[in-house]
Formats: structure tokens, C-alpha cells, sequence
């Protein structure tokens, strides 16, 4: 018998940048939405495409993994997306991909996934995203739930329907008010708006060509949930259809959208010797369950434990990008850690309550525009962006800021503090 | 435009139109908004959107509201694969009345040169196939892009006995010169309607730029908003006009004369137009192209374009008389009788059509090899040319076989010979493969002129014989003669058809009657010619005398190629089946006997003369004809051989006959085959008393 290898002793784990992301416009789901009769595996394909367009430097064969995430992964968002989506790209066959699924955290989980893969070396360069088409894949679609879930009451009726998790969620925090919920949701919609008037949302799109059988040929350039000029007044009027005389309506919650997004992921030293611009750095990651009924708390543990891995405080972080689900998972993020409804850290260009949320995409939207935020703010050194996920879970990404120049008087917490 | 929705809807009520819809879209990097104009006529791909009387009315409404919106630019494209494919060839064969096809003529003109003389800048984004008119409307816009998966780009018209008639003379030549406006409106379409690729189209700067098919319109707009901005300036390459034009007009013409002989008036047409498109005046240009398209519309000859037309896109995929499909047996293995030529060829095409395996069995070793090693060749040479892979090549290649022993054969579904053209000889190869098989195993024949019926005769299971006549060469010709003998089953029939579908061959249903359809005609046509030369008739007289005919190749030419001992063998056995009406030549026979191949031999420079040897051995008599008592004569023999062969049922009507020579024989698309031909120059009435075809098919309606 051969005597056994000795392991390798020691193995070097590398940095992971995000070089850049884009996505789709966002689209209402249903049969009046702009992708009503777009697929949902040619949305993935117009934002690799797009990925590469804006990066010529990247020879297309370099890509090692293209990893895709959706949470119905059956039609046209099924057959191993991240591989089919990559032939249809027109990436070489020998790159290889896959499908993956973490409900709301698809992409932001197709990341951290594809992300560890470059840290262990596995991986050079990587494309992660995620697609939902909730007009063709309603949420729930085909689902068969265990019966034991109920006959070991490992969850409530209430935890499979998120509006109901929502609810709950208030239940737990009686300080989080519809009121509370309803001002935060107007305040997304009129920072989203700004943000587009500013230009700060909308260079990240690929613009998509959208089939209409009566209407003909078009093409979606903007989001297409946002309602700006959303008032605290409209809002009070919503119905609530998760429970009579409920808190969570329509109006303070993202709606149900189509869309895809992608980012460009690469180790540091390839994006140096390829030349791809560095967005952020990876700084670390964590996901954490919850009780299912209360999905929308998942955030508070997942940001704990990523600080606590990365031996950050949360006075550390310059900007979050917390994904709106619903205002009151956020307010029950902010409530925890002491930030107030609107601090401008937060959300600075509104969030999924304007611009929708289609649940597999969103974790990498909000990396993008982290991305973009991080460019404008030299003076900011950490950012997260968080996220809640159905089955009673919550995952946090923290990032640096490559644009960082540490200023006199920074209060930010510096390395040497830890 | 003056065509009211009324009146297109009366003019053509059963068209299927295809709507334009206008949609104003934003553009990143454009203030304006542009209008992109869809056209979809509401089916899928397998049914291309097409221009008729409505249609044409729905773009032109959708033009106004473009034009109504002040946009940026103004864009046309199509439904998914599809951009058009041009005029609604069903609506114009029902037009009866001339001030009709000149209002299709004039309608078309009217509205795709709205494209060209618009104020604002026009894009046709050709996302799929183009043809014909929808080539047209591209043309008429100011800027086209193309997708690079566009399955077909062409002007068929000519192909069809028409020529591009909304603009595509006049606009084709200009804008890449008249050479490549004669490559694609003449050359291509009298080759066998050839498709241009999208990088050929792009290279004869029909398109201005390509675009990948995975996000086309995405790339296209955002090309359109750089032509609106200025960033991006469209170089076109000057046209010559003078002596290149005079040199492209000059082939152009040879080449008509070489593949038409002046028969096809569409052809003909279409060179006149491309010489006044010289001048580069739309108004002369387009008034000349309604005239003549009013015209040709009303002409029986162009009818018989559009009647082939139907024959091979719709005829042709049903074919008449075959029995229910699902009677057919799956054939996952085939036998091949005989490793000669024929033999070799057939097992080429059942395995790269079947893939299933194909064993050729012949009298020795050699002969198998020599087989199987021609097959092995062909792939090879296949694979050389990348039109296989090596695994398919691998794959391919296992699956052939050869075998001295019939038992090869045991577990095959379907075995086909291919040996001497002798009726004992045929029914003792089948009498030993009836040895090994089984109860249901098809025994086909290729025999070209004997009796199914007999060949069955003695067999214990003769209802599992038919007739599976292919076309030399096999490869190319896509006709299949399936003949059923007396005692063929509909489940044997079934299996002929599915087989004969799966080799992608267009399969007519025949009954066992001596040569069937192609041979006999051929043969009858063939023997007036040489009783012409027999009596006296110079060779090149009695060759050429049948020019107006436009076929393929000539008489004798068409003697060479069959083989003169084929030829003659046919010959005999139509003259032992129908002594009245098939002679036998002693010339032939002397020619034959002699071992020639041709009579013409070709000099240095290609022209050719009649071989002397020929000359010497022939005993001509001293009554020539002329070419036009030549041509009364075999046209006569023709629609006398026709009437016989349709009362006598040989195939359910005369459509199946010019199906027959159009696929099996090559005989003008754009003359219908030859019945159309014989009742417009009034032969069948003539010789027969009737028409072959009521009037209407492919004729003008009354």
C-alpha cells in the first residue's frame, strides 16, 4: 500500500472582488407586466451578455462558473439555469453553471457560494445572479410542503405565506406601527425617485426587448413597479390582505416582480492581471435561521454573526442596502441595531418597495448599487447588504470599499482597534 | 394610397394578414422616443408573416401613426424568427381581374416607399427570414440590421416565374451594384431558389451590420440611437454604373438563356428592369415594375410558377394516396441487396437519413468491401468537409456492414435491392431473403421499369413488396416513385412512405405500371427525338428543338447522363409494354452496340460537336423535321402519354405528374412541371380533346 499523500500544508485563502453588476429593469408580474411574454432564462441571458459587453478586458473563456439562482426552478427557469442561460450567452461550452436556490437570497447566496469557490482557489473569475419571473412562476408554484410540518408543528399555517410572516412580525414588535411601516414605505418611493432623477438608478441596466403578441415589439429601459409620489395618505388606504385590519398592505411591502441581475466576481490578483475594475471587496458573509413564522427578522442574527466573524462592530458600516421586503423586517432590523427610520445610510436610493423585488435577483441589486454607492463615498470603508428569506432565515454580505481613503477625524473603526 | 380596407378585404377575403402594430419606445441615448413598427401575422415561425391586400393596408395605417408621433426614428421588424417572407402567394392566384394584380402591384410601391422617402430616418430590423416582399420592405427603409441566425434570405421570385416586383429590381442594384442584384435576384433564385447566409447578405452589404440572435433588437436599437446621434456614419461602397453594370447585365442574361431558354417571361423581365434600375429613378423604375407586374400576374405562365410552387411546399408533404401513417412499422435495421454503385449510394442515404444499420450483402467479398468501403468514404469525406463530426462520423460508420450471407438480414425491417434489372434475377434475390426474415419485413424494390406484381409473384408474403424508385443521383433528386403492386399491403405502403419521409425524400404514390411516371414520360419524349434523327433530322436540330421548353438539360445531353444503354433497355421494355407508341431505334442499338456513351464530343474551348464516329454509324433517313414539327410532335407524344397514364391511373391526378418531373426530373418549377404547359399551349386539347387542369390551376381563372 502506497503510503497516504501528505495534505497540502497550507492553503492560502484569496481576496474576492466584485468587478461589477447589472440587471434587468424590473417588471410587474402578470399578464399586463412589460415581460409578460418574455422568458425568464432571456433575461438572464441580456445581463451575462451585458457583463461582458461592458467588459471586453474579460476573454469570455476566462469565466469559470456561472452560477444562477431562482427559487421556481421549473420552465423556463429550470434545466440547470446557470448552464442553460450560459449557452444561450453564447459563452464558450467549456464554461461551466449552475442552478442554485435560497428563496429571496438566491443571488446574494449564488455569491457567497461562487465567492467562496475564488477564496479557495477554486475559481478565477465567476458570473452569480438570480431571476425570478413571478408571472410565469407565481410564488409557491408546484410546491408540496411535508405534512409533518404541520403534524410536529415545526411551523405555523402562517409561516409559508410571507405577507403572514409580515404580520407577525409587527405582533413581535408592537413598537413597528402601520404607521411606521407606511412612512418608511413612502420614504423608499421618494428616494427611489430621486435616485433615478440623479441618475444614480440606471446605469446598471440592460436594457430588454419585450414581446407583446397585440402590442408588438418593445423595450423595458426603466423599472416598472415604482410609484413615485407615494404618499404617507395613500398608503393609510390600502387594504390588507393578510389579516383584517392587518398592518401590511401593498403599498408598504415589494410587490411581485420579473427581473434578473448579475455580477462579475473575480479573485484580486485575475482582476488586476485582466485589468477589471474592483467594486468591493468581499469582507465576509454569514447566514442564520429564524422561526419560520417571523422570516422578516432574519437580518439581526445574520448581521450579528458577520460582524462577529469579521470583527466588525456595526459602527463600522457606512451604508446598508437592506432589502425591502417589507418596511417592518427593515424596522425591525434598524430597531435592533439603534439606527433610526431614516437614517441616510440606509436605503439611500430607495429599496424593493419601490423598485420591486423579484425574490432570486435582489440579493445582487443590492450589491450594485452598494458597488456604485461605495464609488461616491471614498470616506465609507464597510457596507452590508442584508436581506430576509422565506423558510425563516436571513443572510448578510459585508463589503469594503476599495475607493477608501482613511481621512483625519474618520470615525470609522480602524483595523488596530480589534 | 388608395386602397381602402373594403376594398382589400374584397380583393383577397381569405388572407391571412399580418398586422402592424406601432409602438413608440424609449431608447436609451435618444430624447425622442422611436416608433417600432412589429409585423405579425398572429401564427408561429411555421407560418412567416406575409404580405397581402390588408396587410399592406395595416402597415400603412401603422405608418401614419408612426409618422403622427414626430419620433426619433422610425423602426420595422418582425415576430419571433420572422421578419416577412413577402407577397401572399395564395392571394394572388386568386386574382382574376388585371385592375386587381395592378392594385397589389401599385399598394406595395406605395407603402414601402414611405420607408424610403421619409423625413425620418427608417430601420428595417431584419430578425429573421426575409423573402420576396419582405426583402422589399427592408430595402425601402434607410438602414437595416440582420440577425446572424436568419434562417432564410432571398428573392425567390424569379425561382417562381415572377421577379421582385415592389421595388427590389430598383433598389437591390443600387445599393450593392448589379452584379450582386443579379447573384441574388437572378443566379440564386434559378439555382434551385438558393439562400443567401447572413454573412453572405452582410458581405453584399444588403444589411449594414449583423447582430447576434441572443439580444438582436437590444443591439439594433442601440445601433439606431448611435445612426440618430451621429456616432455611428453608414458607408455605403459607390455603385459603378457603367461598365460593371453593363458586364453584371451581360451574365445575367447568359445566364438565363442558360437555364431558361427566354421561356420563363419572369426571368426575362426582371433583366430589363435591373438595366433601367441603372438610371437610379425610383418613379420610372417602380411605374415599370407595376406595369410589368400587372402584367405577369395576369399570365398563365406565372400561375404555373405558383401552382409548382404549392405542388412542392404542400403536395408533396401529403402525399396523395398513401395509407393511414399509423400503419407504418418502425425500420431499425436495413438490408441492402447488391454492393454496386446504386447499392452503395442507397446504404449512404438510409444510414445517414435512418441511422440504424445497413448491411450489404453481393455475390463475393470484394464487391462487399468495395461496398462498404465507398460508403466509409463518403462519410469520410463528409467529415473532411465538417458536415459531420467525428462522433457522428464514428457512429455512422459502425453502422455498416457487409455480408456474403443473406442472413444478415435476419432482424432486419426493410431490405431494398439494387441488382440487375432482370425480373428472375430480382425475384430469386427475393425468394433468398425471404429465407431469413420476417413475416414483416418490407422487401423493396429499385427497379425502374419492371413489374412489382410479378416481382412478388412467387414470394409467400408477396403483400410485403413495393416499389422504391429513386432518382440518380440519389443524393440530389428528391423524388421517390413508391409503387404499389396488386398485392401490396397498406401496412407495407405505410412503412414505403415513413421510410421514404425519414430519407427526406418527396414520395409519390405510383401504381405498378411499366417505368411509372418519370422514366416512361422521359422514355416517350426521348424516342421522338431519336425517331426524329432517324428519319433524317439533324442531331443539333432535333436537340435544340425543344429549347422552349426551358428544361434541364437537353434531350441528348439527358441520353448521356441515363446512359445510352440504359436508355435503350427502358426503351425495350416500354416498347414490349406499349409496341404502339414506344420504338425501339436501331441506331440506338448500333450506337450502344458500339460502346458509345454520348454523341456529342467537346472540344479545347467546351463547344461541342457531334462525335463523328456517332455520325458514321447512325443511318438517317431523308425526312427531316423541323424544330417546330419536332416539337409539335413530342410535346403531342407527351400529352398523349399523360392522358393514358391518368386513365389508367398510374397517379390520382395530374398534379402528381408534374410533382413527379419537377423533383424527379428537374423540370422548370417556374412551367409547372408540363401539364400546365401542354393545356396554355393547347396541346392536351389538341391531341386529347381536354384540358389537363380545370382553369384556374395553374391558370388564370376564367
Amino acid at each position: 500500500m502506497a503510503a497516504p499523500v501528505a495534505p497540502m500544508t497550507e492553503r492560502a485563502v484569496r481576496n474576492v472582488v466584485f468587478v461589477d453588476g447589472v440587471r434587468t429593469p424590473f417588471g410587474k408580474a402578470g399578464p399586463k407586466g412589460i415581460y409578460a411574454e418574455t422568458r425568464a432564462d432571456d433575461l438572464v441571458v441580456k445581463v451575462i451578455r451585458e457583463l461582458l459587453r461592458r467588459h471586453p478586458e474579460l476573454p469570455p473563456e476566462r469565466v469559470d462558473e456561472v452560477a444562477i439562482a431562482a427559487t421556481t426552478q421549473i420552465g423556463d427557469q429550470g434545466l440547470t439555469i446557470g448552464r442553460t442561460a450560459a449557452l444561450l450567452a453564447g459563452l464558450p461550452k467549456s464554461v461551466p453553471g449552475y442552478a442554485i436556490d435560497r428563496m429571496c437570497a438566491g443571488a446574494m447566496t449564488a455569491v457567497t457560494t461562487a465567492a467562496s469557490g475564488i477564496a479557495f482557489g477554486a475559481y478565477d473569475v465567476v458570473i452569480a445572479g438570480g431571476v425570478e419571473h413571478m408571472g410565469r412562476h407565481p410564488m409557491g408554484e408546484g410546491v408540496d410542503p411535508n405534512p409533518r410540518f404541520l403534524a410536529d408543528r415545526l411551523v405555523d399555517t402562517s409561516a409559508l405565506v410571507m405577507g403572514q410572516t409580515a404580520e407577525n412580525l409587527h405582533d413581535r414588535f408592537p413598537g413597528i406601527t402601520k404607521e411606521r411601516a407606511d412612512a418608511f414605505a413612502a420614504a423608499s418611493q421618494a428616494k427611489y425617485d430621486a435616485a433615478v432623477k440623479a441618475g444614480k438608478i440606471g446605469p446598471e441596466f440592460v436594457s430588454v426587448a419585450t414581446r407583446s403578441a397585440d402590442k408588438g415589439w418593445g423595450l423595458a429601459t426603466a423599472d416598472e413597479p415604482p410609484r413615485p409620489g407615494t404618499t404617507v395618505e395613500d398608503l393609510a388606504g390600502l387594504k390588507t390582505p393578510f389579516r383584517p385590519h392587518g398592518r401590511v398592505t401593498a403599498g408598504n411591502a415589494a410587490g411581485l416582480n420579473d427581473g434578473a441581475t448579475g455580477c462579475l466576481l473575480a479573485d484580486e490578483a485575475t482582476a488586476v492581471e485582466l485589468g477589471l475594475p474592483i467594486g468591493m471587496r468581499l469582507v465576509g458573509y454569514s447566514f442564520a435561521g429564524v422561526e419560520p413564522e417571523v422570516m422578516g427578522v432574519g437580518p439581526v442574527p445574520a448581521t450579528e454573526k458577520a460582524l462577529a466573524r469579521t470583527g466588525l462592530r456595526i459602527s463600522d458600516i457606512g451604508l446598508f442596502e437592506v432589502n425591502e421586503a417589507f418596511a417592518v423586517q427593515v424596522l425591525a432590523f434598524l430597531d435592533h441595531f439603534g439606527i433610526a427610520d431614516d437614517d441616510p445610510r440606509v436605503n439611500q436610493w430607495g429599496g424593493a418597495i419601490a423598485t420591486g423585488h423579484p425574490l432570486a435577483s435582489s440579493g445582487v441589486r443590492l450589491m450594485t448599487q452598494l458597488a456604485h454607492q461605495f464609488a461616491e463615498r471614498p470616506d465609507v470603508r464597510y457596507g452590508i447588504t442584508t436581506m430576509c428569506i422565506g423558510i425563516g432565515m436571513g443572510g448578510t454580505v459585508i463589503w469594503e470599499n476599495p475607493h477608501y481613503e482613511r481621512s483625519e477625524g474618520s470615525n470609522q473603526h480602524s483595523e488596530g482597534d480589534k | 394610397m388608395t386602397t381602402t380596407l373594403e376594398q382589400a378585404k374584397a380583393a383577397f377575403p381569405d388572407e391571412v394578414v399580418t398586422k402592424a402594430v406601432t409602438r413608440l419606445v424609449p431608447v436609451p441615448g435618444l430624447a425622442k422616443p422611436i416608433a417600432l413598427i412589429t409585423i405579425d401575422n398572429g401564427f408561429d415561425h411555421t407560418r412567416p408573416s406575409t404580405f397581402g391586400p390588408q396587410s399592406l393596408v395595416s402597415l400603412n395605417a401603422a405608418f401614419d401613426e408612426a409618422l403622427a408621433a414626430e419620433p426619433a426614428a422610425i423602426a420595422v421588424t418582425g415576430k419571433p424568427f420572422v421578419f416577412a417572407v413577402g407577397a401572399d402567394l395564395s392571394g394572388v392566384e386568386q386574382v382574376s381581374a388585371p385592375e386587381i394584380a395592378r392594385e397589389i402591384a401599385q399598394t406595395g410601391h406605395d407603402v414601402f416607399r414611405r420607408f424610403t422617402e421619409s423625413s425620418i430616418p427608417t430601420f428595417a430590423f431584419v430578425n429573421g427570414a426575409v423573402m420576396g416582399g419582405g426583402l422589399e420592405l427592408a430595402l425601402s427603409c434607410h438602414y437595416r440590421t440582420l440577425v446572424s441566425n436568419a434562417a432564410a434570405i432571398a428573392f425567390p421570385e424569379v425561382f417562381l416565374g415572377l421577379f421582385p416586383g415592389w421595388g427590389g429590381t430598383q433598389l437591390l442594384p443600387n445599393l450593392i451594384g448589379a452584379d450582386a442584384a443579379v447573384t441574388v435576384i437572378i443566379e440564386n433564385a434559378l439555382n434551385q431558389n438558393k439562400m443567401l447566409k447572413p454573412a453572405q447578405a452582410a458581405e453584399l452589404g444588403i444589411v449594414d451590420v449583423v447582430f447576434d440572435s441572443a439580444d438582436y433588437l437590444e443591439q439594433s436599437l442601440a445601433w439606431l440611437a448611435k445612426v440618430v446621434n451621429g456616432e455611428i456614419t453608414v458607408s455605403r461602397p459607390e455603385v459603378d454604373r457603367g461598365e460593371a453594370w453593363d458586364a453584371a447585365l451581360a451574365r445575367g442574361r447568359a445566364f438565363v438563356e442558360a437555364k431558361t431558354h427566354g421561356a420563363s417571361p419572369g426571368a426575362t423581365k426582371a433583366l430589363e428592369l435591373l438595366e433601367l434600375a441603372r438610371k437610379n429613378d425610383l418613379d420610372a423604375g417602380y411605374a415599370a415594375e407595376t406595369d410589368g407586374l400587372a402584367e405577369l400576374l395576369m399570365t398563365d405562365e406565372l400561375r404555373a410558377g405558383l401552382y409548382s410552387f404549392n405542388l412542392v411546399q404542400k403536395r408533396a408533404r401529403k402525399p396523395a394516396g398513401a395509407p393511414d401513417k399509423s400503419l407504418a412499422r418502425p425500420v431499425t435495421k436495413v438490408g441492402i441487396v447488391g454492393a454496386g454503385l446504386m447499392a452503395s449510394q442507397l446504404a449512404l442515404l438510409f444510414v445517414r437519413q435512418l441511422k440504424v444499420p445497413v448491411v450489404l450483402t453481393d455475390v463475393d467479398q470484394a464487391r462487399v468491401d468495395k461496398g462498404v468501403g465507398y460508403v466509409h468514404g463518403e462519410i469520410d469525406k463528409l467529415q473532411g468537409r465538417k458536415r459531420l463530426s467525428p462522433d457522428a462520423a464514428n457512429r455512422l460508420k459502425a453502422l455498416v456492414s457487409g455480408s456474403l450471407d443473406k442472413a444478415a438480414f435476419a432482424d432486419a425491417d426493410f431490405v431494398i435491392e439494387a441488382v440487375f434489372e432482370e425480373l428472375s434475377v430480382k425475384q430469386q434475390v427475393f425468394a433468398e431473403v425471404e429465407e431469413h426474415v420476417s413475416a414483416e419485413c418490407v422487401l423493396a424494390t429499385n427497379t425502374s421499369s419492371l413489374s412489382i406484381t410479378e416481382m412478388a409473384s412467387k414470394l409467400s408474403h408477396p403483400e410485403r413488396v413495393v416499389g422504391f424508385h429513386f432518382f440518380n443521383p440519389v443524393a440530389v433528386l428528391p423524388l421517390l416513385e413508391i409503387v404499389r403492386g396488386e398485392q401490396t399491403d397498406d401496412a407495407t405502403l405505410a412503412t414505403a412512405f415513413s421510410v421514404g419521409k425519414q430519407l427526406k425524400k418527396s414520395s409519390v404514390l405510383v401504381k405498378d405500371a411499366p417505368a411509372f411516371v418519370v422514366n416512361r414520360l422521359l422514355t416517350r419524349f426521348l424516342g421522338e427525338v431519336i425517331r426524329a434523327v432517324d428519319e433524317g433530322t439533324p442531331f443539333e436540330v432535333a436537340d435544340k428543338a425543344l429549347d422552349p421548353l426551358g428544361l434541364p438539360m437537353s434531350p441528348l445531353i439527358l441520353l448521356q447522363l441515363v446512359g445510352p444503354a440504359v436508355a435503350l433497355h427502358v426503351a425495350e421494355t416500354m416498347h414490349h409494354a406499349f409496341p404502339d407508341r414506344f420504338g425501339v431505334s436501331e441506331n440506338m442499338k448500333r450506337f450502344v452496340a458500339a460502346g458509345k456513351t454520348a454523341v456529342y464530343t467537346w472540344d479545347a474551348t467546351g463547344k461541342p460537336q457531334v462525335d463523328p464516329e456517332v455520325a458514321a454509324l447512325w443511318q438517317p433517313g431523308t425526312s427531316p423535321l423541323t424544330a417546330a414539327e419536332l416539337r409539335d410532335r413530342a410535346e403531342g407524344a407527351l400529352a398523349e402519354e399523360i392522358r393514358l397514364m391518368l386513365d389508367e391511373g398510374v397517379v390520382a391526378e395530374a398534379q402528381d405528374i408534374d410533382l413527379c418531373l419537377i423533383l424527379g426530373a428537374g423540370w422548370p418549377f417556374w412551367l409547372g412541371g408540363i401539364t400546365p404547359y401542354l393545356d396554355r399551349a393547347g396541346v392536351s386539347e389538341r391531341v386529347t380533346g381536354k384540358r389537363f387542369l380545370a382553369q384556374g390551376v395553374a391558370s388564370v381563372p376564367a
